[in-house]
């Protein structure tokens, strides 16, 4: 799947309001998720490096029936979600995904699409918007097809994508373009950029490839300099002022050259939860890296179980869990604590300060990556075979 | 994008008004995006339908709300306004 969006769902997303006031979260009762990201299928056509699902990919046999997802839906829109992304791996590749989006939108939900769209044509646009999908997402690896297709390891992709993205907004669906950005396709941001507005996208989302997993094994292909980033950042910048009105852009900004981390997910199980394709039922998609945790099977348990009362859940919410430079801290209830998955894969400890914080004992594993990064070589995410590393 | 009494406004595609009955509230769904809408937000999101003109949207809200005509106008176009900017209304 396109990863940072559905990284940060909803913490990217609530301008206005929304996010429930820290003081709450201390209490008995748990504020509702507002997003569930359902991840229907980790099988996908692209072989992207930076790739969010787990090294470990889930096979199509294990993968949830439509009666399990469809109950899924109807008890998150009883809980109070109010939107539900579908995902994967590539969720066309389901063949019940128009029926997963009519009990979607039955259930009252916003449902909003994120593919690759390689598999997309204008049939199956217009049976999904016939269905009730209110939005797409697409992700594209470049603006220039040949680095595009190398990137996505996948010959004649981009092609399909701009096919495809023409028939989105045929069928009169609104379309997001998602770039996940990194230093081999940095210095074509602003040809991105017009790509998203010659599509007829109103939103663009650009995001850093965030490391662990398939990027981790890549990272040092993928770690943007610091000049691309200054560079990538006043195009954003530029971008925003001169197509006001017209395309909104968020950003998501990378860690390795940043003095704070990001408040992943707007703070553990607090805004979204994710169902991966078996079933288990995860705080963030990359949570499954973590070690000495019992995910809930949404098969076995009701989301208002697990995301309630699930010591998974609970593990790391609020702020009691931090210790290190995080505990008493006065960001604690802004970013909290940063991306345990982060701090797990480059510290071995999920409960330690996320390593993008410079008051990190070990932030300076970030500098000494960066001086790595040399490579242009790829790992190309590939079923059952983990990346030497 | 200029928005002016004589406009037609309407939700962008993409974008629906809805009752978040677990929050007690009522809010404007968009990608990625979830507003929260005040009184008076819902009270004029509820009359853009794409036909209805800024115009008559204001005397409808005059009729209800005891305020200066200039007032409510002054408040709905910025707010309007802001929304276009946002890409959540299209005039
Ligand atoms: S391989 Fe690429 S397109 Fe496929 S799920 Fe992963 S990131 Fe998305
Ligand atoms: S010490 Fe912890 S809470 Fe404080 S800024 Fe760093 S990551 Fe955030």
């Amino acid at each position: 799947m396109t990863p940072p969006s559905t990284q940060d769902p909803l913490a990217l997303s609530l301008p206005e309001s929304a996010t429930p006031a820290p003081a709450l979260r201390a209490a008995a009762s748990v504020p509702p998720p507002l997003g569930l990201l359902a991840e229907l299928t980790h099988r996908c056509p692209l072989r992207c490096p930076y790739c969010s699902n787990p090294i470990e990919l889930a096979r199509q046999a294990a993968e949830l029936d439509t009666a399990t997802w469809l109950r899924v839906f109807r008890e998150a829109a009883d809980l109070g979600v109010l939107q539900l992304h579908l995902s994967g791996g590539e969720p066309t590749l389901r063949r019940d995904l128009p029926d997963l989006v009519r009990g979607a939108a039955e259930a009252g939900l916003y449902t909003n699409l994120i593919t690759s769209a390689v598999t997309l044509d204008a049939a199956r646009v217009n049976a999904l918007a016939e269905a009730g999908l209110d939005h797409v997402q697409i992700s594209f690896q470049d603006a220039d097809p040949a680095s595009a297709d190398r990137i996505g390891g996948y010959a004649g992709g981009h092609a399909k994508k701009l096919t495809a993205a023409a028939a989105i907004r045929a069928a009169g669906l609104p379309l997001t373009l998602n770039a996940v950005v990194h230093r081999q396709n940095l210095e074509r941001l602003p040809e991105m950029i017009d790509l998203a507005v010659a599509l007829g996208a109103r939103r663009m989302e650009v995001a850093h490839v965030q490391y662990y997993g398939w990027a981790l094994a890549n990272r040092d292909a993928l770690l943007p300099t610091r000049a691309q980033l200054d560079a990538a950042t006043a195009t954003i910048d530029s971008a925003r002022t001169c197509l006001k009105g017209r395309l909104t852009i968020d950003y998501v900004v990378p860690d390795y050259h940043a003095a704070r981390p990001k408040a992943c997910m707007g703070g553990w199980a607090s805004s979204v939860m994710v169902v991966a394709p078996t079933g288990r039922a995860l705080p963030c998609h990359a949570a499954e890296s973590l070690p000495n945790f019992d995910f809930p099977d949404v098969r076995t348990h009701s989301l208002a179980a697990i995301w309630n009362h699930s010591e998974a859940f609970n593990r790391y919410r609020g702020t009691a869990w931090m210790t290190g430079p995080c505990a008493g801290c006065p960001n604690a209830e802004i970013d909290w604590g940063g991306c345990r998955c982060q701090a797990h894969a480059l510290t071995a400890n999920a409960s330690n300060t996320d390593p993008a914080c410079a008051l990190s004992p070990h932030h300076a594993l970030l500098a000494t990556a960066l001086e790595h990064a040399t490579t242009t070589h790829f790992t190309y995410r590939e079923p059952g075979r983990p990346p030497a590393r | 994008m200029s928005l002016d009494e004589a406009s037609q406004p309407r939700l962008a595609r993409g974008f629906r008004l809805r009752q978040d009955a677990a929050r007690g509230r009522t809010v404007v769904l968009g990608p990625e995006r979830v507003f929260e809408a005040d009184e008076t937000a819902l009270a004029t999101l509820a009359l853009i339908d794409g036909e209805r003109s800024v115009a008559t949207i204001i005397d409808t809200l005059v009729a209800q709300y005891v305020a200066p005509r200039a007032e409510i106008a002054g408040d709905v176009l910025e707010m309007l306004a802001d929304l276009v900017e946002r890409g959540v209304v299209t005039s």
